[in-house]
């Protein structure tokens, strides 16, 4: 490729840059989806749920359950 | 609350926040020395300073890719293992971590491929441009999560706000350039350069061990060597700053770091020891150290800049009732106070207003206005009392003074190594430095006792920062927010085994990751830089 002149030669280094990747680089990039997947898709989703939003609907309750937490001892 | 179930958690966030810490301190360290590498290229065009600087980006390429979004799963457990916490500071840690996200994602995103994909595709100076860029938006991101770190420890620019249980934002700036958070900030990423420094010398030193490469090796040590030193140089300067603020704002961390439990004026500094397990009380008479090497008077100077300055120890700051900067210290029983009384205002103030809109719904006209005045005045009152008490809200959980003690062995120890192996970096770098000046005659290229001191330096590195995180987060404990929440306040109340499982499954992907990070870096370190 020749050296970048205009704005669409920029978003061609992108695609040439990802065409000609070494088999390294295919490998991160393999680890960093797979990666996100189990992050975001698994970990996320199943494991790690927002505690106060699936107990409570509003910012009201929300609030009340907390005073109550730190001010119960 | 359940005692495991704090443990589980407290353990889980500390297994990723040192995972993540694997590779941070890499990405920022390493990211300068490549800069720099390139920056020698652009000015000479000399070749053989290119082929160097790929090699390095390349290792860098590995690290940032491995460890992309790690600290994202802290996030993730902000919400289902600190609910509590996560709900009351939410407001203050929402723009620096939303600042840090678009930051790293326009930032590192669009400048990291031009940094791996534009080699001959832009000019010499956009590439270099960019590597900067690249590196620059790292360390701005982590200014930002240093922020949120550095507020914990030292909550300043925030106004509690008893209708929403959150705390809000008054002063941006505050939050952003409080003291703590700034020396935090050069303190850490200083300290990122000494590991991505030692990081250098050590596989340049393997390849000097297997006879490989020497003039790119001995080319490597010279530069990592000087970013070595000015790194570890201000690493200690940052880090006397840093125990100044530590002395300031968390007096129990530097007690428990020094294991000191009486203060006295012109207290010693214990440069190696060994903390007595048979102390049971801190108010017992059994010494707190049983063998040690001190230096006179140099706590008090490294805390306050004076020799004979008072530093008070765990028993004192219990105790009080020594003299501050800001007047005589309170016990725990008056902080205690203060804080039950902050959580009293707090039940007042929320009854009150419940009461007074189910007074507005219900009451006839006559008693409704009469009522309203006496609610209004109910809340003023109580919201004075939370303002004026909300600084020491997390005494009134606690129950006994003990509590408010760290883990005195750990903090101790992990101070103390690191402070060591800070010393032996700093004689490791100006040694590397010196012994590597006649290039491929330099000692450093001939001797390979010296080139296996540099490859066993690099974990030596990991775990001198690693040491540096748990002086700061184990030394902290009880407390998520200083003196505000303590960690029992803190956590959501789900099952302890599901942070159990959780904690595992971490532990199986951060392992499958670490082996991975570990085994394609050491391949491409063992087939070396490319030639064109």
């Amino acid at each position: 490729m020749e050296k970048i002149k205009n704005i669409g030669d920029f978003f061609k280094m992108y695609v040439e840059g990802f065409k000609n990747l070494s088999k390294t680089s295919k490998i991160l990039w393999t680890i960093i989806i797979v990666k996100l997947f189990i992050m975001f898709a698994v970990m996320r989703a199943f494991l790690f749920p927002n505690f106060l939003n699936s107990k409570f609907d509003t910012e009201e309750e929300k609030a009340e359950y907390v005073i109550e937490q730190i001010t119960n001892n | 609350m359940d005692l495991s179930l704090i443990d589980w958690s407290r353990a889980q966030f500390a297994l990723t926040a040192i995972f993540h810490w694997v590779f941070v301190p890499l990405t920022l360290g390493l990211g300068v020395i490549m800069c720099i590498f390139e920056t020698i290229y652009y000015r000479t065009g000399d070749e053989k300073w290119k082929r160097l600087a790929k090699f390095w980006i390349k290792l860098f390429g590995i690290n940032f890719a491995i460890g992309v979004a790690t600290g994202i799963i802290l996030e993730f457990e902000f919400g289902t293992n600190w609910s509590n916490y996560s709900y009351f500071v939410g407001d203050i840690f929402g723009a620096p971590l939303a600042i840090e996200g678009i930051i790293a994602f326009f930032l590192e995103a669009t400048f990291i491929a031009v940094l791996f994909f534009g080699w001959n595709k832009v000019s010499k100076g956009f590439h270099l441009a960019s590597t900067w860029i690249t590196v620059i938006g790292a360390t701005l991101s982590a200014w930002w999560i240093l922020v949120a770190n550095a507020w914990m420890q030292f909550p300043a620019g925030m106004d509690f706000n008893p209708d929403t249980a959150r705390n809000e934002m008054t002063d941006f700036l505050a939050v952003a350039l409080s003291p703590v958070a700034v020396n935090k900030f050069f303190h850490t990423v200083l300290s990122a350069w000494m590991l991505g420094a030692a990081f250098v010398i050590g596989v340049s030193s393997w390849f000097l061990l297997k006879k490989r490469e020497h003039e790119f090796a001995v080319n490597s040590i010279k530069v990592a060597a000087i970013v070595g030193v000015v790194g570890i140089a201000l690493t200690f300067w940052t880090g006397h700053s840093s125990a100044q603020k530590v002395a300031k704002y968390q007096p129990m961390k530097l007690a428990a770091m020094e294991a000191l439990y009486q203060g006295k004026n012109g207290t010693e500094l214990i440069g190696i020891g060994v903390v007595n397990p048979a102390k049971e009380a801190y108010n017992d008479s059994v010494k707190p150290v049983v063998a040690k090497i001190a230096f006179p008077k140099m706590l008090s100077w490294l805390a306050t800049g004076d020799l004979d300055a008072f530093v008070p120890g765990i028993q004192d700051i219990i105790e009080g009732g020594y003299e501050t900067e800001n007047g005589t210290a309170l016990s725990f029983d008056q902080k205690q106070e203060k804080g039950k009384i902050a959580q009293n205002a707090l039940k007042v103030y929320r009854a009150a207003k419940a009461d007074s809109i189910q007074n507005e719904k219900e009451a006839c006209d006559s008693l409704r206005d009469a009522r309203r005045v006496e609610y209004v005045q109910t809340m003023a009152v109580a919201r004075e009392e939370i303002d004026a008490n909300i600084g020491n809200l997390g005494y009134g959980y606690l129950n006994t003074p003990e509590e408010t003690i760290p883990n005195v062995g750990l903090t101790f120890y992990a101070f103390h190594f690191m402070v060591i192996f800070g010393g032996y970096f700093l004689l490791f770098f100006i040694f590397a430095w010196f012994l590597n000046r006649k290039g491929v005659n330099g000692v450093w290229a001939k001797n390979k006792w010296l080139q296996l001191l540099g490859l066993i330096s690099i974990p030596l590195a990991y775990l001198t920062s690693q040491a540096g995180w748990i002086v700061a987060e184990v030394g902290r404990q009880p407390w998520t927010i200083q003196d505000v929440l303590p960690v029992g306040a803190s956590i959501s109340k789900i099952p302890t085994s599901s942070v159990q499982i959780t904690f595992f499954v971490f532990l199986t992907v951060f392992t499958v990751l670490l082996i991975a990070e570990v085994g394609i870096m050491l391949k491409s370190i063992q087939k070396g830089p490319e030639n064109e």
